[in-house]
């Protein structure tokens, strides 16, 4: 009974649970009740995906109603992957918000953070699990309208206005999708992806259906911030509470990255986008442009998770880089970089949360001497941060690698040069922190005995995802053979031939 | 000894690294010592092969590859870390014990790695280790110079990273072999990378500045680490991987030549140092790009005598400066009277490094230049000679001379502490053993099969060989006979030579050739300092102009238009 709604359980328990979180009164008993629902996604995540690698895929009819005419929740490899590095996520940021949000936002409003996580898992989970295309647009605003909630908890008032620009971006986005999806419909008659992926092959080149894809196109690039559609993206995270930001950074923007991968190669089918429509190209230059403009931009910032914001920009850039690739390689590189991104840019807001627990503030003179104030915290932030740059037997290591194979393969010298390149401005921006926190002494005026590490509570998740860093580092196996099956699945059910220039 | 308690050889040190961070006092002391025992204990219960191999990302890795070479480094850097260690024992900072300590066992793991993959990984950890050592004098020169030796070493393992990804490519196996230039297609490329990356670390002319410019501003003790692993390192991995490349003979013949005219001019003796240190490697490069067994069996015994005879000098000069806190050789002077025993020692190091008979330079240099001969490099080997004079001038004279000798510069000070006398008394007896009983040492570590190998083959051929190398020993007398009439000359011309010619000649055409590169590096400098000025605001500490700013909602709005039309005037045709 169960095993066979496995599928919609992920989205199912947060989204009843949601409104029930609302009901406990006591923080403490919120918190145990949302951690505990994440985790059960979480561990419904895994099996789906243990399923998926051995089965292939999961199809389940929403009310019975069979595909296309009902709505058609479908887990392969490559959804099944995103999915439980963010239930994952979500599940490790929850435990760290216990001292992280009860410090940093209002007591009365922390069940309606709880809520709005719930809500915002539900949502992400919703856009990985199904397989339609209107549907998808549901789930995406009910993560977005989660998501403007949670940014706009924290105490410092600025997150207001910054929840606002994103509130606007987002929803244009979101139109945009809809008015794509729309356009696909009025051609189609259909909403199911499969449904409309053998529909638009069987049209050749409709100018509706094109219109329909530069819309989407454009809503998924606001979706995941690619340069030049980020700019809501800094102001957000940098304001945002921070269990929040980690959250975010580490789920939202990668969960867009599918959205554009499902929309080119389940629907429109990668021939067509790339061979056809030059998008590949389009989509390169752009990733290029946002690596090094973003991580530019992230060497000169004095606000930590301003730095953090920009580099995710930057680290989506390499995403986009990978899917603009067209091989199997470059995909598979694009994929793998979702699950270690999101182990590494998590683990780096927590720490910096962790500073803003115990220091007020978030700015790189508030890390002078951290190194040996907040050891643990700061070992953490340095091995995220390797992990950011690219250092061997960490995460980072394997994704860069993946990708510039991906290069080579197709002799794409430039590329694979630009993905070092890059590499060294993180080792910039990096290095400033870190200069901070153990080259600087640490100033007198603070009143020293506040200053130490943080409770246990918010360093074990940190902790975790670290550990996690390097043991995704070291053995690959994982990681490399679910990525690579999702590649592999998503380029075999559209037969398309690999381009090589 | 059981196979069963051998552990990975770096792995001896990089604990003692580790315990060094917790421990404090006599016990870390003891705990120093014993280290690079242990190691050294652990590579002889090694048989010959791979141990450890892996599969990662679908590669074959060999972390641990035992042969006659990587041995021979091996023991090398545990004899060289050893001798560091007792050099540092006297100072309680714990930064330049765990640093010195992690980087030797980083170049030990370095040359014991049989994959490009894990010799990539100890390449970075050289660089990012050494570093503690220049920023351990924490002045901020050192501090300065230091990020500029990180920049330029990470380069070389980016470089590095690069090459072994485009041969992983290519050939699908990562093993770490003869890889040579001649190739087809990509994998061309490929080798060129790798090929710098190890030329930078090995201070190839040009991007050789990392070294002159960081080594003198490290920390007496932290120089002596330094100056024994990062270049020998390098020169292993061209031995390991491109022995025999023509281009490689030229290369080290430029690099023994050109730093002479630069170690003339300079004043910081322990930069003079720095240069013959370039200098050496060239005559080992010149060794390895010959690629005949002698010749190579040359290059890798000069690199074990080098670490030898080039740690003892900078010992003394590193004894000089913790006693003085001088080191500029006009500075100096006169300081016999007060430090007998370290003008000794150093003497013996002067003498090795100008490879007198007897003394260890002496019989790995041999090598490499009679080598020259025999392949019919004429031109090279009188290049060589002149290379060898000049060290003979820069280090083997100016150096006592400037820091022992010449004017009294009226300092009046004492002895080392004596685990520093200790330290260079070791290396001075290494260098008179070395070169007094070659075959029982140094040679019998030598990996190449040469013709003249003495202990494996015949008795009787041993004996021819020692005649052989009587012969050489004799040609090379000769040539050195020529010198000591001039002896007192050179010493009289010496003076001229920095006082006249230097500022006349020497200087300008230096300096010439030394701006033209200078101006380049610091237009380019400057353009990156102009970028960085307009946004960033460096005495507020944050971003200013276009990039401190949030764009307005209406101009992101402005973009997703732009965008949206783009995309649709592209699809429409």
């Amino acid at each position: 009974m169960l095993e066979q709604h496995l599928v919609a359980l992920p989205i199912i328990l947060p989204l009843i649970a949601a409104p029930i979180a609302l009901l406990f009164g006591r923080t403490i008993l919120t918190w145990a009740f949302a951690t505990l629902i994440s985790a059960g996604a979480c561990f419904a995540a895994f099996s789906l995906l243990i399923a998926a690698l051995s089965e292939g895929v999961l199809s389940y009819a929403v009310g019975g109603w069979p595909p296309p005419w009902g709505i058609e929740l479908r887990v392969d490899a490559a959804n099944a992957f995103v999915l439980f590095a963010v239930t994952a996520l979500s599940t490790l940021v929850l435990l760290y918000s216990k001292a992280s949000a009860s410090h940093e936002i209002d007591p009365d409003k922390q069940a309606l953070f709880y809520t709005a996580h719930l809500l915002c898992l539900a949502g992400l989970s919703g856009i990985l699990v199904t397989g339609d295309a209107f549907n998808l647009f549901v789930f995406l605003e009910i993560s977005s309208l989660a998501t403007y909630t949670l940014v706009s908890l924290a105490s410092d008032k600025r997150c207001l206005t910054a929840a606002f620009r994103y509130l606007i971006m987002g929803t244009i986005g979101a139109t945009f999708i809809l008015i794509g999806v729309g356009l696909l419909y009025m051609k189609t008659g259909t909403l199911n992806m499969l449904d409309l992926s053998a529909r638009i092959a069987a049209l050749e080149a409709s100018r509706t259906v094109n219109t329909g894809l530069a819309f989407i196109m454009v809503g998924v690039s606001i979706k995941l911030a690619l340069f030049p559609l980020h700019m809501w993206l800094p102001g957000a995270y940098t304001y945002a509470p921070s269990a929040v930001s980690a959250f975010l950074a580490s789920t939202a923007t990668k969960v867009a990255v599918y959205v554009m991968i499902r929309f080119i190669f389940t629907i429109f089918g990668a021939e067509h986008v790339f061979a056809e429509m030059g998008m590949d190209f389009i989509l390169m230059v752009l990733a290029v442009v946002a690596i090094f403009k973003c991580s530019y931009v992230a060497c000169v910032q004095s606000n930590v998770k301003t730095v953090l914001a920009h580099s995710s920009l930057a680290q989506i850039g390499y995403m986009v880089l990978g899917i603009s690739l067209v091989s199997v390689t470059g995909l598979m590189a694009g994929l793998i970089h979702i699950f270690n991104h999101a182990l590494m840019k998590g683990a780096l807001f927590m720490a910096v949360g962790a500073v803003f627990y115990r220091l007020g503030s978030v700015n790189i003179e508030a890390f002078r001497g951290l190194g040996k104030r907040m050891p643990l915290t700061m070992a953490a932030f340095t091995i995220a941060g390797l992990s950011i740059i690219g250092v061997p037997l960490t995460v980072g290591f394997v994704s860069k690698w993946y990708l510039i194979t991906g290069a080579l393969e197709q002799n794409n010298w430039l590329i694979a040069g630009l993905v070092l390149a890059g590499s060294l401005l993180a080792v910039v921006y990096i290095g400033r922190v870190l200069e901070a926190a153990y080259f600087k002494e640490f100033p007198a005026s603070h009143d020293s005995k506040d200053v130490k590490e943080v409770p246990l509570s918010m360093l074990i998740p940190m902790w975790v995802l670290v550990i996690a860093n390097i043991y995704f580092g070291i053995d690959t196996s994982f990681t490399t053979e679910a990525a690579t099956s999702a590649a592999q699945w998503l380029f075999q059910n559209n037969q398309v031939l690999e381009l090589t220039p | 000894m059981n196979s069963l308690m051998l552990v990975p050889p770096f792995l001896p040190l990089m604990l003692g690294a580790l315990a060094a961070i917790l421990l404090r006092g006599w016990l870390r002391n003891a705990i120093m010592l014993v280290t690079p025992f242990i190691g050294a204990l652990n590579l002889m219960g090694f048989e010959h092969g791979l141990f450890w191999t892996y599969e990662f990302m679908g590669y074959a890795l060999e972390p641990v590859r035992i042969d006659k070479l990587s041995l021979m480094f091996g023991y090398l850097f545990h004899l060289a870390s050893f001798i560091a260690i007792v050099y540092a024992l006297h100072i309680k900072d714990t930064v330049q014990h765990v640093a010195g300590l992690a980087y030797a066992a980083s170049a030990v793991g370095a040359v014991f790695a049989g994959d490009l993959l894990t010799l990539f990984v100890f390449w970075e950890l050289l660089a990012l280790t050494s570093v503690f050592l220049v920023w351990a004098r924490r002045t901020n020169r050192a501090y300065s110079s230091g990020f500029r030796y990180l920049i330029i070493q990470v380069l070389s393992g980016v470089m590095l990273l690069a090459g072994l990804l485009i041969f992983a490519q290519v050939t699908g196996s990562l093993r770490f072999d003869d890889i040579g230039l001649e190739h087809g297609g990509i994998a061309q490329i490929g080798a060129w990378l790798i090929f710098f990356a190890f030329g930078i670390k090995c201070a190839f002319p040009f991007v050789h500045n990392w070294l002159t410019d960081a080594y003198p501003e490290a920390t007496p003790t932290g120089t002596i680490f330094l100056a024994s692993f990062t270049t020998k390192v390098a020169v292993y991995a061209f031995a390991r991987g491109f022995a025999g490349e023509e281009i490689l003979v030229w290369i080290g013949v430029t690099m023994a030549c050109f730093p002479i005219f630069f170690a003339v001019i300079e004043n910081d003796l322990r930069r003079v140092l720095a240069y013959s240190l370039i200098n050496q490697i060239g005559f080992m490069i010149v060794g390895i790009g010959i690629g005949t067994a002698i010749a190579l069996n040359g290059a890798v015994a000069h690199a074990f005598n080098d670490v030898i005879f080039k740690g003892l000098l900078m010992m003394t000069m590193g004894a000089v400066l913790h006693m003085t806190g001088k080191i500029n050789g006009s500075e100096l002077g006169g300081l016999y009277k007060s430090m007998p025993k370290t003008t000794i020692l150093c003497m013996v190091g002067a003498a090795s490094i100008s490879a007198f008979p007897l003394f260890s330079g002496f019989v790995s240099k041999s090598m490499i230049m009679s080598a020259a001969v025999a392949e019919g490099y004429d031109v090279v080997w009188l290049l060589l000679l002149f290379a060898a004079a000049g060290v003979f001038h820069h280090a083997g004279i100016k150096i006592p001379y400037f820091a022992f000798f010449a004017h009294d510069s009226g300092i009046r000070t004492t002895e080392p502490p004596t685990n520093m006398l200790i330290a260079m008394t070791i290396a001075a007896v290494l260098c008179v053993i070395f070169g007094t009983f070659p075959q029982q040492t140094v040679y019998a570590l030598l990996p190449w099969d040469a013709n003249y190998e003495p202990y494996d083959i015949t008795h009787v051929l041993t004996q021819l060989q020692l005649l052989f190398f009587s012969a050489l020993a004799f040609v090379w007398l000769n040539l050195r006979n020529m010198y000591p009439p001039e002896l007192p000359s050179t010493n009289l011309d010496a003076d001229w030579f920095y006082r006249k010619l230097a500022p006349a000649f020497l200087k300008r055409f230096a300096c010439a050739v030394y701006g033209v590169y200078t101006k380049f590096e610091e237009s380019v400098i400057a353009l990156i300092k102009r970028a960085v000025q307009n946004s960033y605001d460096a005495e507020a500490g944050q971003p200013k102009g276009y990039f401190a700013k949030l764009w307005p909602t209406e101009t992101m709005v402005v973009w997703v238009a732009v965008l949206l039309a783009g995309y649709l005037i592209i699809y429409f045709f």
